[in-house]
């Protein structure tokens, strides 16, 4: 191509406006330490952990290093962390991989809640393309999944229940201790995506009972496209690609050693700050939030107040679309999220405000303050500032039919 | 000032952007997401993703924020069911008019104000300017052949003071000299000219899908009320359409003359039948003058390739107009825009009845 971005003489910078970042939901910056244990990763050890020689031997021992790590962040034992590229790929191998191992008993139900991340909800989609019967679990007015909802929907039949931990969109701690158990009575094998929980809140996988745990590494500072799925011993589930004995045969392909090992450090770095950084960040978030229902009229937060994770917020503004006012924000420097985005970045309503029974308009006027490492006192305190100012200018001319 | 630009991802509306930006403004660019892009149900090509990429690429180049703003639901309540009605009801329509006044400027002009921008830029050929006297007044481009004052012809007064059509002034060769100046990437991208949500051009299967009842067919008749043949729906015909008549043989051209969709019959006949010296407008938006009670002499055009000729114009009551050609004009097709100029001044116009 002949003109290219590169050519392009740039006209006119930002206006320099002080960048604040409340969308760690979203995803986080590498922290210093994986930034560095990766550079030496990429630059040093570019063996195949497969290979026997020197090379592949320093690969492996990368690997294994951070499989502890993990395990060390999860209460397991590492022999049962398989790395993943990610979130997404950890819930399709935990939901594909048990419901086509336990196909042939003659298992065909699956479970959700209905707020589950998009990776658990089309995975159920598909397979009820193909056969499966699936139920998706209603949830109280503060994103709560009832036992007694999980009790009344387990059948003799049912192969899977996956219910995620926390919740991307309003933090709301699920009670999965309780409902992996009453899976397991009926026999059933119990998935949880901890994507928005590992790192945050502590995660012990075998106290809480279940047999399958998604994470991802770049929601704890570490690089984007590397998760794990723990997957507890001896249980048996088909995997997603066929190739290579890598990770014991479970996930096929060469492994993302950096990424591997980025996410070995965020995960141990995350475990050692976690009691502090959650005691902070929860008083940073207790401080957004009561600043803004305090002087924004019209406000109210969605979720459980108590159980949900340290670091999130998920307000709804009247008479506000939350469009704009994301669009608002982020002209002042503030970066918020809403919503489930679509392909092209644009907003839908919320499937997670719908399902606790909000009304359609605050599943539409909702934002989420999603806080993390980098963020201090003195940003809280400018976003509450701003914050009536823009509401107020965008109420002025909303006409709400 | 802050100024935001409506980007299509096209030459026009980058160049439109980064003149604004090269100006001093400070320049917001939103994309507007018509439509479901997740697969099944997307039309086509307009503001594909790889258009809103196209956006985001030259906003990026010339640094200044892009947003994509989701306006599915009221692309598809003011522009796709009023398509789908009109074509329905044997007119023929003309969807970007409605987009640009009900949609672009209406919603897009509250957007800017919620952000805090007066104005709202978009890549359209046409010129807007004070007439010294508190009145907007709506022009046509300097490049003549790429005028779209036609499409814009009912914009408000509130809409047009909000306004901004920075490559109006130009020549399309000029706009595509300024993009290559500034090396954007959309330099040599190839201009549009299908309706935007039927790229294929197929506006009868558009129509059909969505309103299947359309589909029930009717009688091809002539003058006289005589059978001709049969059809397969009002929606595939428009006035003065010459081919797929379905009639078998004919010693002279026939062309569709008048289109019922009551009854269903499609009523054919020769060329100089088609020509019509009068016709009635409803809608009407004045721009350059208040309603005129008594005739006012225009030139009136009434397609976008139409040359505008010789006509009289008065305003009637219910926001109205009558209008008398001095000469016959052929294929005065209802649901098209009729627009009234002084010159290239866009004294007002309206929907053809």
């Amino acid at each position: 191509m002949a003109s290219i971005a590169g050519n392009c003489r740039v006209l006119r910078s930002n206006r320099a406006v002080q960048r604040i970042y409340l969308d760690h939901n979203a995803t986080t910056p590498l922290s210093r330490a994986v930034l560095e244990r990766m550079t030496a990763v990429l630059s040093e050890e570019f063996g195949n952990p497969s290979s026997v020689h020197h090379f592949g031997q320093r690969a492996k021992a990368a690997m294994d290093e951070s499989r502890s790590a993990v395990a060390t962040l999860l209460g397991v034992d590492p022999s049962e962390v398989v790395f993943t590229s990610g979130g997404t790929e950890s819930d399709n191998a935990a939901i594909r991989g048990v419901a086509e191992a336990l196909e042939p008993t003659g298992r065909r139900h699956l479970v959700a809640s209905s707020i589950e991340h998009e990776a658990v909800l089309n995975t159920l989609k598909g397979l009820a393309r193909r056969g499966w019967r699936t139920t998706l679990l209603p949830l109280d007015a503060s994103g709560i999944v009832a036992p007694d909802a999980l009790k009344a929907a387990l059948a003799d039949d049912t192969a899977l229940v996956s219910i995620m931990h926390a919740n991307n969109e309003i933090g709301t701690i699920q009670p999965i201790a309780e409902l992996a158990r009453l899976a397991r009575e009926r026999g059933a094998v119990f998935h949880t995506d901890a994507v928005q929980s590992a790192g945050k809140i502590p995660v012990n996988a075998r106290a809480l009972g279940v047999d399958l745990l998604s994470m991802s590494a770049h929601k704890l500072y570490g690089p984007k496209g590397v998760g794990a799925l723990w997957i507890r011993r001896g249980l048996r589930l088909l995997p997603l690609m066929s190739g290579g004995k890598q990770e014991r045969n479970r996930r096929a392909g060469t492994e993302n050693v950096a990424g591997v090992v980025g996410l070995g450090v965020a995960a141990h770095v995350a475990r050692e700050k976690m009691a502090d950084e959650s005691v902070r960040l929860s008083a940073l978030r207790d401080r957004l939030e009561a600043g803004i229902l305090g002087h924004v009229p019209g406000t109210a937060v969605n979720g459980d107040p108590t159980q949900r994770v340290p670091n999130t917020t998920n307000i709804s503004f009247d008479r506000i679309e939350a469009e704009s006012l994301l669009i608002a924000l982020d002209l002042e420097g503030v970066a918020v999220s809403t919503g489930s985005a679509c392909s092209s970045g644009t907003l839908e309503p919320s499937h997670v405000l719908k399902a606790m029974g909000l009304s359609a308009h605050r599943t539409q006027n909702s934002i989420r303050f999603s806080l993390g490492a980098a963020n201090t006192e003195a940003e809280i305190d400018h976003v509450v500032s701003v914050m009536p100012r823009i509401v107020d200018k965008l109420r002025s001319l909303t006409r709400v039919g | 000032m802050r100024i935001i630009v409506a980007m299509s991802g096209g030459v026009d509306s980058s160049v439109a952007a980064a003149l604004l930006a090269e100006q001093g403004h400070e320049v917001i660019g939103l994309s507007m997401q018509l439509y479901d892009q997740r697969g099944d149900q997307a039309f086509g090509s307009c503001c594909t993703l790889d258009d809103l990429h196209d956006a985001r690429r030259v906003a990026t180049a010339l640094g200044f924020p892009h947003y994509i703003v989701n306006f599915e639901e009221q692309f598809r309540s003011t522009v796709i069911d009023n398509f789908v009605t009109e074509y329905a009801s044997g007119r023929t329509p003309i969807p970007c008019a409605h987009c640009n006044s009900d949609l672009k400027f209406a919603t897009l002009l509250d957007r800017a104000r919620g952000l805090g921008a007066e104005h709202v830029a978009t890549g359209h050929y046409a010129r807007v300017m004070g007439d010294g006297e508190g009145r907007w007044l709506l022009k046509r481009s300097a490049d003549r052949e790429k005028d779209q004052s036609y499409f814009l012809f009912s914009l408000t007064q509130e809409q047009l003071a909000g306004a901004m059509f920075p490559v109006g002034d130009l020549c399309k060769t000029d706009v595509r000299a300024h993009a290559r100046r500034l090396g954007l990437s959309v330099a040599e991208k190839p201009d549009s000219h299908e309706i935007c949500f039927v790229p294929d051009g197929d506006y009868a299967s558009f129509v059909a899908t969505r309103s299947p009842e359309v589909a029930r067919g009717g009688a091809v008749v002539d003058e006289g009320g005589n059978t001709l043949g049969s059809h397969g729906g009002v929606h595939r015909f428009t006035i003065g359409q010459r081919k797929g008549l379905g009639v078998a043989s004919s010693p002279i051209p026939l062309y569709v003359l008048a289109i019922d969709a009551d009854s269903g019959d499609v009523t054919v006949g020769p060329r100089a039948s088609l020509e019509r010296t009068t016709l009635s407008a409803s809608s009407v938006n004045w721009i350059a003058v208040e309603p005129p009670a008594d005739w006012l002499a225009v030139s009136a055009q009434i397609r976008h390739r139409h040359r505008a000729a010789p006509a009289r114009v008065r305003a009637m009551p219910g926001a109205r107009a009558e209008l008398v050609f001095d000469e016959p004009q052929t294929a005065v097709t209802p649901g098209q825009a009729v627009v009234f100029y002084d010159g290239d001044v866009v004294v007002g116009g309206g929907w053809i009845e």
